[in-house]
């Protein structure tokens, strides 16, 4: 028997059982629509916090000084002054650093003309809008030049300049910044708020030495954040940075470390296992539906076996070897659950989408997951049609003739 | 001399039934030439019925031999007894056994299709010994169309649409009204007579076994000649 006249016999067996064939595949379509579905939307879940980590800049680290304790009091991050830019410089020269950016940052009003808006001061270096990955939106960025003379010039984030300016463009003008009048050369895009909130658009930016010795008077830094070439470099830049620092700072063996450092690649690191992990439960449970599909098949096979017995005794007299009968409710099975995932990839589409249109949520449905939903509906009719497939070929051919 | 077609010799079966042995069949010796029309009749509970299973080749003996064409059946496995159940016997059941909803052409391709024959081939020779039956216009009809002679007869047509050698009938008029079985009666003489089948044909009516060839009648398991 080939298999063209093979899945003939099992189509018209099916097609005489029309209503309950379709009711078994629609638990396989639900099994692998909802497979398809889920993986969908987690994989949606997990591209939307790639992106925002992206904006973060996930390569990125952040180096703060340390708290140190006085008298028993400890004084929060940041509360020494123990970075300078010679540090930030060093840093620079390290293997697989791509940019460094050292900032200081302050928070005051700032005017223009009968105007005022209470903001970030951010002292910063040209390297700053490499660091961020951040574009401008007009204008030009704080130059070297700008840094080596301590200029007045300002570029301002989003939120500044809609606040002091409306819609008119800033650039020219000319805004007051603690008494210090500095000149508008550059505006940068939105960037949006941080995972954790906070606007970064509110911010004005001016030459890192501006701050430094026209603003408050200091020679410290604040903050230093660098791109490494890539994740693992990140966390290798981790170790040699701190062994870099606690050389220049000349801290001793016993001595704590007098500053602080944050790796966004871990944060990434967790938020993307989170999602991952996350994606994982939902197909997990979507899979249940397609094994409840799958036990759907057996059910109904067993059934259809128990009830053909004699029909399986009369093809055994008229000449059936037991693996022609094996095959024909195996293939029954199969075409069940082939038929099934067929349909069920376009629910899952179907789902997918109208999910992706209702819900803020994006849906992301790779071929792969349709293929994995697919093989797995396949594996399934395999699964469980090879239990009452054999039971079938197995019948002693005159007991089955006898079967009432 | 040719060798016989169907050779039996001190054949033994005993099944259990509730529990309880049975010895069917307590040392059978048979041989049937080929062409030659046999009836073999008894009571119920005679064993016929596994007489009739093992010359069919669906069951095996416990003891003795049986060879069918020259080959110990014996000594085949399940595939071969497929194999020659598909091509040298051909079966007629008391109900018909036809495949439920499954026409009759359908009916009378299924050995073919276990017999590897391809799809226009099938629909071919089903036909043609559907037309021999007298059943041309009857080919798309499903088995609870027909009537209980008309079901025989396609029975018959599947039966022989492999060119089998032996033809074996259980109680091929069991289940029709005497009309009915006359005339299935006169077609498997005919069968016999002009195409030269070979018949083992199982009764409990004299009747009908009275148009064989040959009658023999199963008693406690045993073989005995009638007159």
């Amino acid at each position: 028997m080939n298999w063209i006249t093979a899945l003939q016999l099992s189509l018209r067996a099916l097609w005489r059982n029309k209503t309950r064939a379709m009711l078994t595949t629609l638990g396989v379509v639900i099994g692998v629509g909802s497979v398809i579905a889920m993986l969908g939307i987690g994989s949606g879940a997990q591209q939307r916090i790639a992106d925002q980590l992206a904006s973060m800049g996930t390569n990125s680290l952040v180096i703060r000084p340390g708290s140190v304790t006085r008298g028993g009091v400890r004084t929060g991050a940041g509360g020494i002054t123990s970075l300078t830019r010679a540090d930030a410089d060093a840093i620079a020269e390290l293997p697989d650093v791509v940019a460094v950016a050292p900032s200081v940052r302050t928070t005051d009003q700032v005017r223009y003309r009968g105007t005022n808006w209470g903001t970030a001061i951010e002292g910063v270096t040209p390297d700053y809008i490499t660091v961020r990955s951040w574009p401008l939106a007009e204008g030009e960025f704080i130059s070297r030049r700008h840094v080596r003379a301590a200029s007045h010039v300002c570029v301002l984030g989003q939120t500044v300049a809609r606040e002091l300016f409306g819609l008119r463009s800033p650039l020219e003008e000319s805004i007051v910044i603690k008494g210090l009048a500095c000149t508008v050369i550059g505006v940068l895009t939105e960037k949006g708020a941080t995972a954790w909130g906070s606007d970064q658009d509110d911010a004005v930016f001016v030459p890192i030495t501006t701050v430094q010795r026209k603003l408050e008077g200091i020679t410290h830094i604040e903050r230093i954040e660098l791109v490494a070439s890539d994740r693992e470099a990140s966390f290798r830049l981790l170790k040699e940075i701190k062994t870099l620092l606690r050389q220049r700072h000349r801290l001793g063996e016993d001595q704590p470390d007098d500053f602080r450092m944050y790796n966004r690649a871990e944060l990434a690191q967790t938020s993307e296992e989170s999602a991952r992990v996350f994606t994982w439960l939902l197909g997990s449970i979507a899979s249940v539906s397609l094994l409840v599909g799958g036990i759907g098949i057996m059910n109904i096979m067993l059934v259809s076996v128990t009830e053909r017995t004699r029909e399986i005794g009369i093809r055994m007299a008229l000449g059936a070897r037991q693996r022609d009968i094996l095959w024909q409710f195996l293939l029954e099975a199969l075409v069940l659950s082939t038929a099934g995932g067929v349909l069920g990839v376009f629910l899952g589409l179907g789902g997918a989408l109208a999910v992706a249109r209702f819900s803020a949520l994006p849906v992301t449905v790779t071929p792969v997951s349709v293929l994995v939903a697919f093989l797995f509906a396949g594996l399934v009719g395999v699964f469980f049609g090879l239990h009452p497939a054999r039971k079938a070929s197995q019948l002693r051919p005159i007991e089955a003739l006898r079967y009432e | 001399m040719t060798a016989p077609l169907l050779q039996i010799r001190d054949l033994h079966k005993a099944y259990v039934l509730d529990g309880v042995t049975i010895q069917a069949l307590r040392g059978i010796d048979l041989e049937v030439e080929h062409g030659e029309f046999v009836a073999i009749m008894g009571p119920s509970g005679s064993g016929k019925s596994t007489l009739m299973h093992i010359l069919g080749c669906l069951d095996v003996p416990d003891a003795g031999s049986y060879r069918l064409q020259g080959r110990d059946i014996t000594q085949l496995d399940g595939n071969q007894l497929a194999a020659l159940r598909n091509r040298e016997i051909g079966f007629v059941f008391q109900n018909f056994n036809l495949l439920p909803r499954t026409s009759a052409l359908e009916n009378v391709e299924t050995p073919l299709i276990y017999a590897g024959v391809g799809r226009t081939g099938r629909r071919q020779q089903a036909r043609a010994q559907l037309e021999r039956m007298g059943l041309g216009e009857r080919l798309f009809h499903l088995p609870n169309q027909l009537s209980g002679g008309q079901a025989q007869r396609v029975a018959i047509a599947r039966a022989l649409v492999t060119r089998p050698s032996l033809l074996l009938a259980d109680e091929p008029t069991g289940n029709v009204d005497s009309a009915t079985s006359i005339e299935i009666m006169t077609l498997l003489e005919g069968l016999n007579r002009e195409d030269g089948l070979t018949i083992v044909l199982i009764t409990h009516e004299p009747e009908v076994a009275a148009r064989a060839g040959r009658r023999l009648s199963l008693r406690d398991g045993r073989l005995e000649a009638l007159a």
